[in-house]
Parts: C-alpha cells; structure tokens; sequence
C-alpha cells in the first residue's frame, strides 16, 4: 500500500478486468483522490491498447474526477477523452456540448466543459449516476456513424478503426450521440474502443460493479430488514401461509442449498409431498406454493417435466404431485401449462425489440416520420397484445380461484419467467396487500426472486455469447401489465407510476443484488465466494428496494399515489390482521367435489380421484391443446362483465379491462426522453401537483382541528389524507413550469416554442382514400360551386 | 329536466324488443313522444331504461321483411355514434307500421313541416342563455376598439355579408366604404376581420374567406391595402402570415371556380401556409368508418390499425397541428395571422378558435367557452342546420359534416394533456354534443345569425347555456388552475393523441369507468369544504370563548390562535 500525495495505491489480488494494470480512482468523503492499483488474473483479456491508455489517462482522470460527481467508491476509470462533441439529441444542427468522456467500470459518462447548471433537476437526482451518465449494463446498442450512414457494432473491432460518431441507445431508453471528430485520434479510438469493449463484449460476473461497489461501501442492513419481506427464511414464508390462511408446508431443508443448488433456499409445498419428492427430477415438476385464496384453494407454480413417452416414472410422479395439490381431493384442481398459450421468452424479446425502437429517436425528422405510422406500428410489433395476453391468464386464473374455487396449478418449461408474471398478476388482483408498495415489494421477493427469476440470464448484463438465446425483457413485462392494472384503477394502489418506472430503470443498475443472478443459490455461492471475509458473512450488497442508495427522501416520496384509497380501518399490522373485504366463503373448502361450473379452459382434474390419476388423462393434459381459446376469451369476458357491475372496492377484487382502447403505452416510461412530445405545463403531473396542493390543504385543516382537541367525528370514506406525499415535492413549483416527462426531464432545455410537425403533412393522408371525396368542394350541393 | 314540458305522447307499444348489442333482447314498452323515444324493460334488475332524443336519429329504416320467426324489425341510425334495433311480432302489424310512421314524423320533423321540438319547449331557467355572448362586451374584454382597431356596424342589417354577425371588428383606417369593395373580392363577402388581439403584443388573429382570384389571378388593390392595414396595425412585425386551412391542391382547384388564395406577389410582406386539412367530405367519411370501427364492438387484435385506418385522428392531428401553428406565430412570433379556407365557415372555424383556446386562458373557462362558441361558430355562421340536419330526413345529404364534432374533441385532446388548464370537464363537452342533436335548445339551430334573429331564437327556444349555467357544479374539472396569461402548446404527435373513448365508445358497457376519476377528486375537495367548515365553527366557538373568559379574568394570557387559512 502506497501512499503519495493524497494518492493511494493499494494492489490486490481481485478480480479486475485487465491482465496488466487497473486504476481505480475514487472520491472520499473528504474530496481528496484516493487511486488504487490493482493487478488482477482474469482470464477475461482487455485490449491492450485500452489498458495502455489507463496509464496515459490517469493524471488528466485526476484532474477530472475531482470535479464529476462520482457517486460511489470502488469506481476505476478505464479510459478518457476530451474535446468530445455531445449533441443536444433533438436537433439536427449538430449542436451541443464538448466535454471529457470517460469510460469506468460503472458507466459511461460524459463530464460537459461547462458549469454545471445547479437547478430544479435536483429534485430526482439518482445519487448513483447523472443525466450523462450510463450504467455500464444499461447500454443497449451503440452505432457508429459517419456522415448519415450508422451502423451496428457488435463487437470484435477492427484495430485503429473508430468512427467520427458514435450512438448510444440506453436501455433506459435514453439516446447519446457524441462526435469523436474533435478529439485527438488516439484518445478518439481508444475511448471508442474501450466502450464498446466494456458494454458489449462478454465479462464475468465478478467484473459488475455490484461487486467493487459493496466492498467499498458500508451499508446498514438493519433498516432494510423492517421494510420489505425478503422471503429469505422460514419465518417470512410462514407469515406469508398464516396470512393467507394457507395449509400447505415450508421446507427449510434447503436452506444450506443441501437439498440442491436449484431449489429455493425455502419454499412451501403441498403437506402431502414427501421429502424424497423434493428433489426427484431436480425440483421439476414439484408443485411451489404462491397464494392462498380465502376460500381455501390456492395457487401453485411449477417447472414442467420433459414428457419421455416410452417412460412412466415422470407421469407418475406427476400423478402424485397433482394429487398433493388437490388436497387429498378436496379441491379440484386445473392445470395450465403457460408454455402452450403464452409467447415464449424469445417472442416476447423480439416484439420488445420492435416496440423499443419507436421510442430510439436519434432526429426528429425521423420522429415526425414514424409518427404517421404510430398505431399501425403499435400493433404490428405486439407488444401491447403480449401484455394483453398476460392479463388475460392471469385474469382466467383469477376466475378460477374467486369463482370457481379450484386449486390451479400454473406451469413452463422453467417455471420461473411466465409462471411469475401471471402468478404475481394474479395476486395483484386478488390481495390488496400487494398494491401497497411494501407489498409489492414483498410479492417481487417472493415471486421472482426467491422464486428463482433468472435475472442474469434474462438482461445478459455479461454479454455472453452463450446466452443471448435466454435473454428476454420479462421482468420488465410484468411491470408493463402492473403499469395497465395501475393506469385502469388508480387509487388502488400506493405506488405511483413514477415508482414503477423507476424500478424498470433499476434493473440495469448493476448494483442491486435483486437483479443481478439466477436464483438463491447462485446469488448465495457468489456472495459468499466475494466476501472479503472469508469464513465469514457474504458481502453485504444493497437491493434494490434500499431507495435511499439512488433517490434522497424527497425524491422517494414521488414513488407514492397521493389519491391511494387506505384500507379505512387501518391495522397497524396489516399483514397479520389481513382479511379480504370481498370475503363471502367460510375458508372451509366448501366447493370440494363439486362439478365445475362449465367447461373452462383449464383442463379440468378433479372431480374424481380415478381420473386424477388416469395416465391417459393425465398425458392429455400435458399435451394441453389451445383450441378452445375462443371459448376461454368469452368466459373472461363475462367473468369480467359480472365483475365490473358489483360496486367498486379498491380493497377487493381488481380486474383489467383488455379491449383494445383499454391496453395503453406507458408514456412516462417510453416518452420522456423524446424532446418533441413533452407537454409543458401539462401531462399528469399538472394534476398531481393540483391533487397534492388540495391534500396539503386537507392536512393543515386537520391539523387545525387536531390543534383544537377536536377529532373529526364524521367517517368519511374517502381519501384519508397520507402523511406527506409529493405533495411538498411539487406543490412548491408551479406546475406550469414542469412537463409530461416529470420529474424525468427538468425544464432546463426547454424552448418555448411548440414542436411542430416537420415532414410533409400532406404525405401521411390517405392514399387509398376515395380520392374524389378530397377534391370535392367544401359544400355538398352543385349550387354551391361558385 | 323538461318534465311540464308539452311531450304529446305519439305512440306507444307493448312487447316490443330491443335487440341491444351487449346485453342481447329485452322485452318492453316502447314510448315515442314528439320529443324523445322511451324504451323500458322491466324484466331486469335494475330496470334497462333507453331514453333518445328524436333529434340523434339520423335515419330510420325497415329491416327485412318477415324473418323466419315471423319477427320484423326496424333500425335507427343516429348521430352519436350508435344504432339501435327493435323488432315486433309480424302479427302486430299495424302496430308496427304506426310506430315506424310516427318515428318518421316526429324525427324529421322539418321535412313534414313540422316546428322542431326546441320551439316548443319552454323550461324555465334562473339565468337567460341566449345573454351569455355580447359582442360587444367580448370585444371589450379583449380591449377593443383601440387605437388601431374600430368596431363597425356595416353589417348591422347584414346587408355586407348575409353569413356574418352583426359587430364586426376592422381596422380604423378602412372606412365602411372600402369594406364593401374587399367583400366583393371575398368569397360570400366575407372579409377579413378580427377575432382575436394579444394584449400584449397586438398581434391579431383575422379571418375571412379565399379571395376570388380565379384562373386569371384577378387582384384587387382594396383587398391587398386592406391586408397590408391588417399587418400595419402590429407594430411588432413586419410580416403577415396567410394560413390556407386547405391542401394546396384543392386551394389551386378552387381557382376554376373563381376562388383561389392570395399570390405572395399580390401580397408583399405576406407568407402563405398550407395548413393541409381536408374537406367536409372527407371527414364524414372518416367518421363514418370511425363508427364502423367502434359500434358496437370493438375487434380486439387489431384495434390500432383498425383505427389508423379510420384516418379520424390523423384528420384531429392536422386540424390541432393548423391551429397550433397559428398560435406559435401569434405569441412566439408577435405577428398578425390571416386564416381562411374557401368559405370560412369550418375549417376557418375550428382553427381561429382552437388557436384562441390555446392564447386566451379565458376560453377555457366554462362561461368563456360559451362565448368561444357564440363568437367563433354561431355569430360567425357555421352552418349548424346543414352540417347535422336537425329534423332533416335527407341522411345522404353531402352538406352533412362532423367539423363541430371534430373541434370538440380537439378541445378534448387538449384537456388531456393539459388536464388542470380546463374549468370545464368531460361531461361539459358531451352534454354540447349531445345537445348538438338534442333539438331540445334553440343553440345550435339555424346557419348563421341572420336566421336566428329572423326565426327570433332567443325570444322562442331555450339556449343551451341555460341549462348549462343552472348547475355549473356539474360541468366543473374540480382540479381546475386558473393559470391566467398562461398559452398552451398542445403535443400534436400521435403519440398523445388518443381515441375519445369516453364519447365514441360511450354506448359499450365494458368500457365504462366504473368510478369517474373526478369522483374522487370531489370527495377531496367536499372533505376540504368539511374541514375548513368545522375549523371556521371553532374558531368562531374559541374566539367566543375567549372574548368572554377575557372579559370575566382580564389580563389572564389568551392562547394565540392560528388565523384560518383561507383557501380560493
């Protein structure tokens, strides 16, 4: 360890990225520069070149840094350089700002030339990256450009080639366009190759920034524990079954991944599924608790078998595993293999890709162009019929459960990416505990973490080749249906829109543990394998749910929906005392035996004991035809209609509307980058800010009456006032000064002037249009030519 | 509302069926008076009630002949975007006949010399509608006449142009007799006058009609001095701005038949813009196939091209795109704006006006937007009767057109994305549009002021701002901010544009809120009312107290009271 001039070097044997030399530059608390050198023995080579530049580099990052707000330790700059151009995206007169680029093991960042302007934007500061910054893994494409022409990089570059222009598409959605035509040409090429080096070519786990982050930051852990429900012992799943009133089994056998490495570290099971069932076709086939209704049935998810034909052992295990779902036959229970009737990961990637794209706007001649086309585009790409489809599942296992009492048993190949969107959708809609934003964090806990969501595999933050296969937004889908139920039944639920956006955007924040691995067991063997301490605890990494490492309180308190409708007696230990409102059925299984109402779409298992395990029968649903899906639509349909004439109870029951209208872009999400379409002045926060002014008011009423030692007698049901809200975020400013990308986008950039449409109108109308009808005169009636 | 009113009961018939879309059959009575059509089924709970304004019928027509069953039906065709189907048993005949004769008569009733229904209705309102606009007062509130702007009465006797309104707005250095001379050099004289002035800048928004050039490219000195005193009268700048609602390709056309648009040769300083927005024609047949699209059910998998190719919002998009343009060059440019199409009575109409929500925080109040309308759509003669055919049974007519329909949901569009800019909420804007078939207020009827004067409107029938203005709790956005001066700048992307579920799909049960959203947001402000109520009673009770206590222990220290804050 070295120390000179407030430069520190420290050498260790840890994983970095480069086989010669790293410098890790950081900013203490006290502003002085500490730089630490490390030599490392990955065999994940980094160009020379690029390392080389390291060397070249440090003294001017030094000078940088110290005026970048670095957010975080542990941070190694990688490469640097100056002089590089940075368009203001929206315009094609190849404006903008120069300033230094950078490359770390964090992000890319850009460090504009000129003061940085202290304003509003403050608010929504994220304390882990900056308006110019990008997380290493939330960059999606870059391109190069030259002149007009852009082209795709992908990796493995031609030595001393680099582009005069490089394009930046986020997964964030966000888009740079930075000109390296400025820059000296070594600098140019070695930035340009140490980017496209560190955000797209494939890395090991170790080198994410998770890693070097928690080494260097102490974290509070207590804190966290009281919030959310992490599902990480036997205590929260027990909880969990108490509250719902579920009669099923916790395995804790699995807690030292004994049992196998695969399985949970805990997870409940039917009561009559025996040990050695646990691990028979390594967790295959084995039916996993979800939810349990109040009637007494319940919802399971499970990874399905590989049907062999010739072989009956995984029939009969499969026998014996429905069995132990239906209770010993008091519930019948329906089976739905998702893999049948759901797009698969790949579709879902695919139409992703396409949406994505209307959103990647480099120009505004190209904005204004796909504008033309908008809904056609919306349509053609799927993405809002997948999302349909989604709610649709969930809302036919809904029916099953609040209507028709079955026990259903959900299952794919993986049991653990669409198995969790409809199963959490599911529970959405059923508990209103899970709409309050504890709750809902909970329920990601429980459904994908826990429930074993391979989030590696899926957002290929490491770029391996191997799996660019089983990488695929799902996650992401399932907050994109939350956002539909959320935008349908507002005051249902505690989180605002700006939380789940938020979220959406944190999965490519490689610092949360949440998001960063393939299942318990693989998150545990790394922790641990990381810990600086061996022998001792895995390293302690913030989840995502810590709002406080990105957003200070103030900003977190846009998260909550100031019109939530509270439960209105509220318990103090809601989770304990739950009890739905909805509730008509004792919680005995009062429905047992009884013949399902009609021919659903579910195949039905039940009634009989014999037919349950029937081999013929039980083969036929495992080849699940989708042919009555017709039938299912217009059962959903009805489900919901009966539905949607009760009395709304934002604390009961909740049900999407999927006719075509109803599905929606999420616009904060996918809109507010894009410069053209921000409203000023408008958008919902306009309405939000009135909502939260009006509340403020409310409050300080009721504060006065609390002053008086008087309580308000009346029981008005409505909204019963949070304690703050946005309100104090927003009310402040006037929302005359804030758009529709609130709080993404200050107003900062803002020309007053309208965006007007640049291409040519008249090319967008109707070409097939009965043409006479254009060129007729305004007034019908032959007297009327003039 | 209308419950002491003359409804002469036409006709009435058990055991009809109404064959609903979304329920299916329902059994019964069937009532037809000269002002509504009654359906009631008992047989559901909660009773199905079907209640129509004759106005909203657009045609009536026998379907078929004798089914297999023996049944026979008729449909109605309406304006509002649905159609409904009742049927009889064949042997009921007559009874059949009857109804669809009566529905004949009492649904045109125009076209069987019958007086439309508003001439007979005579509820009686606190407030007089009809005195909502004065021209005179809203020209005032704009600061006119000034300096540089006078208010002629020319027209008093619509002698200058017959389409116009009585109180005209010119420029003061153009006496009346020159005004004639630029009328006949406008289609239907109708002469370029002002509708709106910054008050700041002076910058004006003015429309007319396309000047007769013709194929020759005739000028007329008296017009191009006219436009130049326009463009004088704005200190701020030194150009004009002519914006054409229409395509340039039919603007050209419009020169075989003597119209046309102004040369920038003719017109030194001016700029002429396109503004690309299609005819009458063209929009009817795009809601037309809007109708197609939505009633009565809506095919789920292919919504978004089912309605991309309706066109209808394109055709909102353009018309929002046109006034947006206006308004930027009013405020950002601080220069004057010509707009015209050919005759200036629709697309003119929808662009002055839109353009004037967007400056003029004032339109967007509930009562200003009552004057907006009188102003810009009724004084100024946009042709009500024609474009609906109140009581007409003509449904082919080709002067029928949605341009109102088409503004409104672009001042819909609007208060979605400015959703706390607007006093007036939904509901406001579809009860117009459902008086706009109503026939039951004397408002939308007639083509222009002229008639209405002559058919002595306010004197006969009720106006709909009476109704209106009776419980404006109704009608009120309750998260409405009043930001004064501020102009709005509406998106005009398609991305921001949406389907006006709430009106087209109205008729579709599944897409019925369960709780209007403002629902919610009353229960807020009526808790805030609770408080500050039960907050103002006890600081009266403490101020009481204290003021006695004082009185029998003086000098003893009163507790300091917070004042109530008071709340606007």
């Amino acid at each position: 360890m070295i120390e000179t001039f407030g430069i520190k070097l420290i050498c260790s044997k840890n994983s970095c990225l480069s086989p010669v030399v790293c410098l890790v530059v950081s900013v203490s608390c006290r502003l002085c520069l500490v730089v630490s050198c490390r030599l490392c023995l990955s065999p994940v080579c980094l160009l020379s070149s690029v390392c080389l530049l390291l060397s070249v580099c440090l003294l001017s990052s030094v000078c940088l840094l110290s005026s970048v707000s670095v957010p975080s330790t542990g941070e190694v700059v990688f490469c640097s350089a100056s002089t590089v151009l940075k368009y203001t995206q929206d315009d094609l007169s190849q404006r903008g700002v120069f300033g230094v680029l950078l490359c770390t093991n964090f992000r890319v960042s850009f460090v504009s030339d000129e003061a940085p302007t202290e304003e509003m934007g403050q608010l929504f500061k994220n304390k882990l990256y900056g308006e110019n910054d990008i997380p290493l893994s939330c960059v999606d494409n870059i391109y190069g450009g030259s002149e007009d022409k852009r082209k795709l990089i992908t990796g493995g570059l031609v030595k001393n080639k680099y582009p005069s222009k490089m394009i930046i598409h986020c997964k964030d959605l966000r888009v740079f366009q930075f000109s390296l035509s400025f820059s000296k040409e070594e600098d140019a090429k070695k930035i340009f190759q140490g980017i496209v080096h560190h955000c797209l070519e494939p890395k090991s786990l170790r080198c994410l920034f998770a890693f070097s982050y928690c080494e260097n930051t102490s974290y509070p852990e207590a804190q966290r524990k009281k919030q959310t429900v992490m599902f990480d012992s036997v205590e929260d799943w027990t909880q969990d079954m108490k509250r719902t009133k579920g009669n099923c089994r916790v395995v804790s056998e699995n807690s030292n991944f004994e049992l196998s490495p695969k399985l949970p570290q805990y997870f409940i099971v039917p009561k009559n599924v025996s040990d050695e069932d646990l691990t028979k076709y390594q967790g295959k086939g084995l039916p996993m608790w979800c939810w349990s209704h109040h009637s007494g049935c319940a919802l399971f998810k499970t990874a399905s078998i590989p049907l062999v034909q010739e072989d009956n052992v995984p029939q009969t295990y499969m026998e014996k595993m429905l069995t132990a779902v239906a209770h010993n036959h008091l519930y019948s229970v329906k089976t739905e293999d998702l893999s049948d009737t759901l797009p698969t990961v790949q579709d879902i990637l695919l139409s992703y890709n396409r949406f994505k794209q209307f959103f990647l706007i480099d120009n505004t001649t190209e904005f204004w162009m796909s504008d033309m086309k908008w809904f056609s585009s919306l349509d053609n790409c799927g993405w809002l019929d997948i999302i349909r489809q989604c709610l649709q599942k969930a809302v036919e296992v809904v029916e099953s459960l609040e209507k028709e009492n079955t026990n259903v048993l959900i299952m794919e190949e993986g049991g653990s990416d669409l198995c969790c969107v409809v199963s959490s959708l599911v529970q959405l809609m059923l508990d209103p505990y899970y709409r309050t934003l504890l709750g809902f964090q909970s329920l990601v806990q429980k459904e994908w973490v826990a429930g074993g969501h391979a989030f590696l595999d899926r957002s290929n933050h490491l770029h391996l080749k191997d799996k660019v296969e089983s990488q695929s937004p799902v996650f992401l889908l399932f907050l994109e249906c939350v956002w539909q139920l959320q935008q349908q039944h507002g005051p249902a639920f505690q989180f605002s829109e700006t939380y789940l956006t938020v979220l959406s955007d944190s999965i490519h924040v490689p610092v949360f543990t949440t998001f960063l691995f393939n299942n318990d067991g693989h998150r545990d063997s790394l922790l641990r394998a990381e810990s600086p301490h061996t022998q001792r605890s895995p390293l302690n990494c913030p989840t995502v749910w810590d709002w406080s490492v990105q957003f200070d309180c103030k900003a977190q308190d846009l998260f909550t929906n100031p019109l939530y409708t509270e439960k209105p007696k509220q318990d103090t230990s809601v989770r304990k005392s739950y009890r739905p409102r909805h509730l008509r059925q004792l919680s005995l299984p009062s429905s047992a035996f009884k013949t399902p109402p009609k021919k659903g779409f579910f195949k039905d298992e039940a009634d009989n004991l014999k037919k349950i395990l029937g081999v013929k029968r039980l083969s036929r649903w495992m080849l699940s035809p989708s042919s009555d899906s017709p039938q299912t639509s217009s059962s959903v349909r009805e489900f919901y209609e009966a539905w949607q004439t009760k009395p709304l109870d934002y604390h009961g029951l909740l049900l999407p509307c999927l006719d075509g209208p109803s599905i929606r872009v999420w616009m904060q999400r996918y809109l507010r980058w894009i410069h053209d379409v921000q409203i000023l002045g408008g958008g919902p926060v306009a309405m939000l800010s009135k909502v939260s002014e009006i509340l403020g008011e409310v409050q300080e009423l009721q504060r006065q009456l609390d002053r008086h030692g008087c309580t308000l007698t009346s029981n008005h049901k409505g909204a019963r006032p949070r304690a703050k809200t946005a309100a104090a975020v927003i009310a402040a400013r006037s929302s005359v000064r804030l758009s529709s990308s609130f709080p993404f986008v200050t107003s900062r950039n803002w020309s007053f002037k309208p965006a007007i449409p640049t291409s040519l109108l008249q090319s967008l109308m109707v070409t097939g249009m009965a043409g006479n009808l254009a060129d007729r005169e305004d007034d019908g009636g032959p007297e009327s030519l003039v | 509302m209308e419950s002491c009113f003359i409804y002469s009961v036409q006709d009435m018939a058990k055991d009809v069926t109404y064959i609903c879309p979304y329920i299916g059959a329902l059994r019964g009575t069937l009532t037809v008076t000269n002002y509504r059509l009654f359906f009631k089924c008992m047989d559901r709970e909660p009773a199905f009630v079907l209640d129509l304004p004759l106005g909203v019928v657009s045609r009536v027509e026998k379907i078929g002949g004798a089914s297999s069953r023996g049944d026979v039906s008729y449909g109605l065709v309406c304006k509002d975007i649905r159609n409904l189907r009742f049927a009889h048993k064949q042997m009921e005949d007559s009874l059949r006949k009857s109804i669809f004769e009566i529905l004949m008569k009492c649904a045109f009733p125009v076209s069987n010399g019958l007086t439309i229904f508003a001439f007979e209705y005579g509820q009686v309102y606190p407030e007089n509608g009809w005195k909502v606009y004065d021209a005179q007062a809203e020209y005032k509130r704009q600061g006119l006449p000034n300096e540089s702007w006078r208010i002629t009465k020319v027209n008093d006797h619509y002698e200058l142009c017959d389409t116009y309104p009585s109180t005209l707005v010119v420029p003061v250095n153009i006496p009346d007799e020159e005004l004639k001379r630029v009328a006949a050099f406008r289609a239907k004289g109708r002469i370029p006058v002002l509708s709106w002035i910054h008050p700041e800048s002076q910058a004006t928004v003015i429309r007319c009609s396309q000047p007769m050039v013709g194929v020759n490219g005739k000028r007329s000195k008296d017009d191009e001095k006219y436009l130049q005193t326009i463009m004088d009268a704005n200190a701020q700048s030194h150009k004009l701005f002519i914006f054409d609602a229409r395509p340039s390709v039919n603007a050209a056309a419009n020169k075989m038949k003597g119209g046309g648009y102004e040369s920038e040769d003719a017109y030194q300083n001016a700029e002429l813009v396109f503004l690309d927005i299609h005819n009458i024609h063209v929009m009817r047949e795009s809601l037309r196939k809007l109708k197609e699209v939505v009633y009565p059910n809506i095919e789920e998998s292919h919504w978004f091209s089912n309605l991309e190719s309706t066109h209808w919002l394109e055709h909102i998009k353009l018309i929002l795109a046109g006034a947006l343009r206006i308004a930027d060059k009013v405020e950002s440019g601080k220069t004057s704006v010509v707009v015209h199409c050919s005759d200036g009575w629709d697309r003119t109409a929808q662009l002055t006006s839109l353009a004037m929500v967007m400056l003029d925080g004032h339109y967007r109040t509930i009562r200003g937007f009552q004057v907006l309308l009188e102003k810009e759509w009724l004084s100024f003669g946009h042709r009500f009767q024609l474009r609906i055919g109140h009581g007409d049974k003509n449904h082919t007519d080709a002067d029928r057109s949605p341009v109102f329909l088409q503004f409104i949901d672009c001042v819909w569009q609007m208060t979605r994305q400015f959703p706390a800019a607007f006093e007036f909420n939904e509901y406001f804007l579809i009860t117009i549009l459902d008086h706009l078939y109503s026939c039951l207020f004397g408002t939308f009827m007639c083509n222009s002021e002229q008639q209405r004067v002559k058919e002595e409107l306010p004197k006969k029938t009720v106006s709909l701002w009476a109704y209106i203005n009776s419980q404006p709790e109704e009608f009120t956005n309750p998260l409405y901010v009043n930001y004064s001066n501020h102009v709005l700048f509406p998106v005009v992307s398609m991305r921001h544009l949406e389907l006006w579920v709430g009106y087209y799909i109205r008729w579709n049960p599944r897409m019925r809120p369960q709780e209007p959203v403002h629902q919610r947001y009353k229960e807020l402000l009526a808790k805030r009312a609770e408080l500050q109520k039960r907050v103002e009673e006890l600081q009266r009770e403490v101020t009481n107290r204290s003021a006695s206590s004082s009185s029998e222990r003086a000098g003893s220290p009163t507790r300091s009271i917070t004042p109530v804050q008071t709340f606007v």
